[in-house]
């Protein structure tokens, strides 16, 4: 029995099995302190559907041995000027949601392969370097927000007629269209089975790729770049292809998360979102150079329902929100302790 | 030599075994002061374990210690740390540099070992903030070069000086230890392949640094392959075989073949139902090398030639550092190359592992956990990635998607491991829980799935015990036999390469220095290793 | 002897590339100062005040460059201990030049921990020290929220209310730092033309300049310097590589601590959750537009990049707005231009490491074909 609990422990690893436990200690705490449990799983759900997209953007990048990938950002630039594009176009519904994937598509692949090559320059330096290309893209994209020529006067600022607003509603364009589709409702509790459907198609891609040829060579490349090359692959365009793949999932997983949220935030909004999502993935199991679907959805769940609930319970029992710095310290030990374990360090 | 003196060091009945694995049986020597010692052996013949015996290296204390007794000034001693061996008076200079590039000579010279001067900060924060004493850190350095007489810049960058030079500079080192408080004045020094890297004027400089330090009274055990230099500038000569002395004798009218006879001469009698008389006149040339170059960090090729007729199972061997290793690698595209190289005709693109493994070439790489597995993957796909990447073969179709095909790889990795006699739990294992055999075995199994025309295949058994070793060369050449593939084998171990090979090469300094039919007696192959014979 | 043949078109091509970064910003200065519209006298009394507030915190990254760890990201953490130390001397009030003694004696220790913290994680992520002490940085951070903004009121007693927000525990967003403002600055005053120079702040960067120098001499600082071209060969030598690595961090973070004291004075408010923030990314883009490298940086690259970059920075927004109406514009150009010079300057690195191994790599087979 105590082997049996040590294997788990030592299979599941230390840090998910705490942070499991403390938040199934928030769900248990939970009723007795006040807090609607109902309107609690609601949330977790709702927030696990609009975050796990970007968080299997980590996916391809991990699986090359490009690392985490800090550089998210440029990935969420490219949704959000699909976003803006279809507003501009005024396209509402469904279509507006499925314009804005169509028209971020050519900026993540544009994108996504300039990064790529970059990140082949400079093997070894990816995460640092990706962190700021990210930084730069978002400063660089909030010089063009002002000056791009937006006309739609649900997104320009109202006095100068020009430059995107900070903020702007999705509402009447493609609020809840994956929220609302096909949801269900138990007593208190909805399931945006839409969000999840999607992100099942995506993941199942996901999957199905990896089980494909140049999906092996993916993996290989991330496990050992030399026997891949070894082995013929040509490792450069690989890496390229993983970048490319992440960015694009990047710009996907920005407009799911936009769809719910209600707002497209410009300007600094995608600067810190890579964070999350990289703690997300951690949290979930993975390493620097391995991740699964598995670690994607148990990462972002787990991740996400800490930063649900510890609020909620949090001021019920103590009446102080201490969410942001549990946020900030639990996800960024997350990665401290993935940067820093003896495994991948020798690699 | 004096033989009534109090040698400086003597070694009885040194004896020292690794995991039951005996590699110093029984070594006897005696070294006096002044005397320089030439030290010479084939890769693995137990050179370099004495060496850390005399210096204490921990490699040796972790592994249970050496049996015999060690004798400096007709003392018996007992060094704990290398640093005993340095308060002794001795000193080594290792065959890579230890050197920091951006310091100059003198700063590399006293490493560590700086002359300082109290500061103002010193007693409030300790030792570490007390300056350094330039004056005294020039004068140790040009001693020390002094002493050795050659020309050295103190004060030039190691980065911006010729290879010799750095060799001087920790020579120099070794010869300034003595400089410290309580250390002795170094009386023996350890060169380990000094004049390897160096031009020929340059190691003319250093024997000569070598013969004036020895008329101070400074010995010097100097390990070589280079026989002429032994020859030129040793007292005594001392040659080492399978962890024994072979000889120890005076240099006088000593040739160089006599050392080389020592060196490999063991004529072990190759088993006859072994041999075979492979037909060079019915086969074809299957592969031909023409001017190759290979840039490979330690392992330089400069200008191989050489043909490999189809069928044939081709040795190639040389001391470590001459190249052999090379030539595969620089092949196969993973370092880069230059030069003609033909397969059955055609011309083979260089630097293109893709190109090279589509023409039917397959490559096991003597660097097993580095190159040839994917340690953190499962046996199945260590077998089968390969073959499906080059050859599309374990993929099925599902509508224009080609997937992995399970099934598929399932059953090739069940037949290799049957096969191959591969121990392991189930095909799902990870390759990095298997031992070095099952390894090299895994490999062997990946290159086998490509169904290669030509397979190359290096160092095969290094590092893995005897029973798998054996297991390992019948398979490769019953694969030859069977299927009539050319096998290029690149050993260190001469003797594995005459139990199965048809001719072997011998590589000296990057090129071909000779091709013997591997019958030959080993004494010939000796002397090509070592630069000598007659060019075939 | 090579260099001798070299003609005056490629000295200046290679005196170009090793110093692009530098010559980009002189360029947008050149371009921006007109713009801009500023006067000369306006421009250089903003240098000093710049100089000042900035190079102390500057030099604090130039000891774990020495060592080899790059550039030191984890600095705020010496920014948060310093504000812990500033935040304690208002709740005493303790004012003037004592005060911002106390306030260092206070960050000195909390620095030293948090640098033997931050030195212990990286010798544990080697060959990623700058992006492990980006993210220590921000942990930290959490860190430092807990303590200020739940622990201070509750747990730590705080008594002058003024510090406190108004739900009872927890520091205020802005404390006012009206008690050492411009307290170093103005204490040797000297006005020359219209332009007050702070002496006395100039002199402590003076002293730390010479401090610098001078351990560069010491047995530590040769230390440091082995270890960070090659820690194996330091290792062989007997030099402890980890433990000058950790003393190294821990110099620059306290050293960060005291310049972030003087970037504070000068400034007069303490922003408390977002001071810090900021902080170091400024610092190492100002380095790294001086012309220093993640593996080289020297006291020059400290001067030259302040003067650069803040200039680039004042005129921005105004040369924005001059241009295309928008001062806005200039505000999100400049922060573009830092992030993208730190960018800039990590690429370089990483492609010239490579360049330089493959250089090699071109010489030996030249060499090769030569030989045959």
């Amino acid at each position: 029995m105590m082997n049996k609990i040590i294997d788990f422990v030592h299979k599941a690893g230390l840090p998910r099995i705490i942070i499991g436990l403390f938040l199934f200690a928030l769900f248990v705490i939970a009723p007795f302190v006040g807090v609607k449990l109902d309107i609690s799983l609601t949330n977790v759900m709702n927030r696990f559907g609009m975050n796990c997209v970007m968080v299997l953007a980590m996916v391809p990048m991990i699986h090359s041995g490009c690392g985490l990938n800090f550089g998210l950002p440029l990935g969420i630039i490219s949704g959000l000027l699909g976003a803006t594009l279809s507003i501009e176009m005024g396209f509402s519904g469904m279509v507006s949601f499925l314009m804005a994937i169509v028209f971020s598509t050519p900026f993540a692949l544009l994108a996504g392969y300039g990064y790529g090559k970059l990140l082949n320059k400079v093997k070894g330096g990816e995460m640092m370097i990706a962190t700021y290309v990210g930084f730069s893209s978002v400063a660089f994209m909030c010089m063009m927000w002002l000056l791009l020529p937006y006309r739609n006067p649900t997104m320009v600022w109202g006095y100068a007629g020009r430059g995107l607003r900070t903020t702007i509603s999705t509402e009447g364009y493609y609020l809840h269209v994956l929220n609302d589709l096909l949801s269900l409702k138990f007593g208190g509790i909805v399931i945006p089975t839409g969000m999840f459907l999607f992100f099942a198609l995506l993941a199942f891609l996901m999957w199905a790729f990896l089980h494909t040829k140049t999906g092996t060579a993916m993996t290989a490349v991330g496990s050992n770049p030399i026997f891949a090359k070894a082995s013929g692959i040509n490792v450069d365009a690989i890496r390229t292809l993983s970048v490319i793949m992440s960015t694009w999932l990047g710009a996907v997983g920005i407009l799911v998360y936009e769809q719910s949220f209600g707002f497209i935030q410009l300007y600094m909004g995608p600067f810190y979102m890579a964070l999350p999502a990289v703690s997300a993935i951690l949290i979930g199991g993975a390493s620097v150079n391995k991740a699964s679907i598995t670690n994607v959805i148990v990462g972002t769940f787990l991740f996400q329902g800490i930063l649900t609930m510890t609020p909620s319970v949090m001021n019920s029992v103590v009446h102080t929100d201490i969410s942001e710095v549990v946020r900030i310290i639990v996800s960024n030990g997350m990665i401290l302790y993935a940067l820093t374990r003896k495994s991948e360090v020798a690699r | 030599m004096n033989e009534q003196k109090t040698p400086l060091l003597e070694m009885r009945h040194i004896r020292k075994n690794f995991f039951g694995n005996q590699v110093l049986h029984d070594v006897n020597f005696i070294l006096h002061e002044g005397e320089i010692l030439g030290l010479v052996g084939e890769n693995g013949a137990g050179k370099s374990t004495l060496m850390n015996i005399l210096f204490a290296m921990d490699s040796i204390k972790n592994t249970g210690g050496y049996e015999g007794e060690m004798l400096i000034d007709g003392q018996v001693v007992n060094f704990e740390s290398s640093l005993d061996a340095l308060n002794q008076g001795i000193g080594m200079v290792h065959q890579e540099f230890s050197l920091i590039p951006d310091f100059t000579a003198t700063e590399n010279i006293v490493l560590n070992r700086e002359p300082q001067k109290r500061s103002l900060f010193s007693d409030l924060f300790g030792d570490r903030m007390d300056v350094l004493d330039r004056a005294k850190m020039d004068e140790i350095s040009k001693n020390a070069i002094n002493r050795l007489g050659v020309p050295l810049e103190s004060d030039m960058p190691v980065n911006q000086m010729p290879v010799g030079h750095k060799q001087f500079t920790e020579i120099a080192r070794e010869l300034s230890k003595d400089s410290g408080e309580n250390a002795k004045k170094i009386r023996l020094l350890v060169l380990d392949e000094p004049t390897a890297v160096l031009s020929e004027k340059e190691a003319e400089n250093l024997l000569t640094a070598m013969k004036k330090l020895s008329s101070e009274g400074v010995a010097i055990i100097f390990i070589s392959h280079r026989l002429q230099e032994i020859i030129d500038v040793c007292d005594s000569i001392m040659v080492m075989r399978d962890g024994k002395i072979i000889q120890q004798v005076e240099n006088k009218n000593v040739e160089i073949n006599s050392i080389a006879n020592w060196m490999v001469g063991r004529e072990v009698a190759v088993k006859e139902n072994t041999k075979r008389a492979f037909d060079y006149d019915k086969a074809p040339v299957d592969l031909s090398i023409k001017h190759l170059w290979v840039n490979m960090p330690g392992e330089v090729v400069r200008d191989v030639n050489i043909d490999v007729h189809k069928g044939e199972i081709l040795g190639i061997g040389g001391l470590a550092g001459q190249g052999k290793l090379g030539i595969p690698n620089g092949v196969m595209g993973l370092y880069p190359a230059g030069g003609e190289v033909t397969f059955q005709g055609q011309p083979l693109k260089l630097n293109s592992p893709r190109f090279l493994l589509d023409s039917g070439l397959a490559f096991v790489s003597e660097d097993r956990r580095g190159v040839g597995l994917l340690l953190d993957e499962s046996l199945e796909w260590n077998v089968s990635f390969g073959a499906m990447q080059v050859r599309d073969d374990f993929l099925k179709k599902f509508g224009p998607i080609t997937w992995r095909d399970q099934e598929a790889i399932e059953e090739v990795t069940a037949k290799y491991i049957k096969d191959l006699e591969i121990r392991c739990t189930s095909s799902k294992q990870h390759a990095k829980e298997l031992s070095g055999g099952n390894q090299q075995k895994i490999c062997l199994a990946k290159a086998f799935a490509m169904n290669p025309k030509l397979l190359f295949v290096s160092e095969p058994t290094r590092g893995i015990d005897i029973g798998a070793k054996q297991l390992v060369l019948n398979t490769l050449r019953k694969y030859n036999q069977e299927n009539g593939v050319t096998i290029v084998m690149i050993s260190s171990e001469l003797e594995e390469l005459r139990s199965i090979c048809d001719r072997i090469a011998i590589i000296t300094d990057g090129k071909v220095h000779g091709i013997l039919p591997a019958s030959s007696p080993s004494s010939d192959f000796g002397l090509l290793m070592v630069g000598k014979g007659s060019d075939k | 002897m090579k260099n001798l043949n070299i003609s005056r078109a490629e000295r200046l091509k290679r005196f170009v590339e090793n110093n692009t970064v530098p010559i980009l910003f002189v360029i947008i200065c050149a371009i921006g100062i007109p713009l801009s519209g500023y006067s000369m006298n306006y421009l250089i009394n903003e240098i000093f005040v710049r100089l000042s507030r900035n190079a102390f915190l500057i030099l604090s990254l130039l000891i774990p460059i020495m060592a080899g760890m790059g550039l030191n990201f984890g600095m705020t953490l010496g920014a948060m201990a310093a504000e812990i130390g500033l935040i304690i001397i208002c709740n005493l009030g303790v004012v003037g030049i004592p005060g911002m003694i106390l306030a260092a004696i206070i960050s000195t220790p909390i620095s030293i921990f948090l640098g033997w913290m931050c030195g212990n994680l990286l010798n544990m992520a080697k060959g990623r020290e700058m992006v492990t002490s980006y993210i220590i940085g921000f942990f930290v951070n959490g860190v430092y929220q807990l303590v200020v903004l739940y622990m201070m009121g509750s747990i730590i007693p705080i008594a002058n209310s003024a510090l406190v927000l108004s739900r009872g525990y927890g520091i205020r967003n802005t404390v006012n730092l009206t008690g050492i403002r411009k307290q170093l600055d103005g204490l040797i005053p000297l006005r020359i033309a219209g332009i007050n120079i702070p002496i006395a702040t100039l002199l402590v960067i003076a002293l730390l300049c010479v401090f610098i120098l001078w351990f560069r001499k010491t047995k530590l600082g040769q230390d440091m310097r082995a270890v960070g071209q090659d820690m194996e060969v330091a290792r062989a030598s007997g030099i402890k590589v980890e433990r000058t690595r950790i003393i190294s961090i821990i110099m620059s973070t306290v050293f960060a601590g005291y310049g972030m004291i003087i970037y504070l004075q000068n400034i007069g408010t303490l922003n408390t959750y977002n001071s810090h923030t900021q902080v170091g990314m400024f610092s190492i883009a100002a380095l790294l537009v001086g012309g220093a490298s993640v593996a080289k940086a020297n006291i020059r690259n400290v001067f030259l990049g302040v003067v650069l970059f803040h200039l680039m920075f004042v005129i921005s927004p105004m040369a924005g707005k001059n241009l295309i109406g928008e001062a806005q514009l200039g505000e999100y150009f400049r922060v573009f231009v830092s992030y993208g010079v730190i960018t800039v300057s990590l690429v370089l690195y990483e492609v010239r490491k490579k360049r330089e191994l493959s250089y090699e790599g071109d010489e030996l087979a030249a060499e090769q074909k030569e030989d045959k």
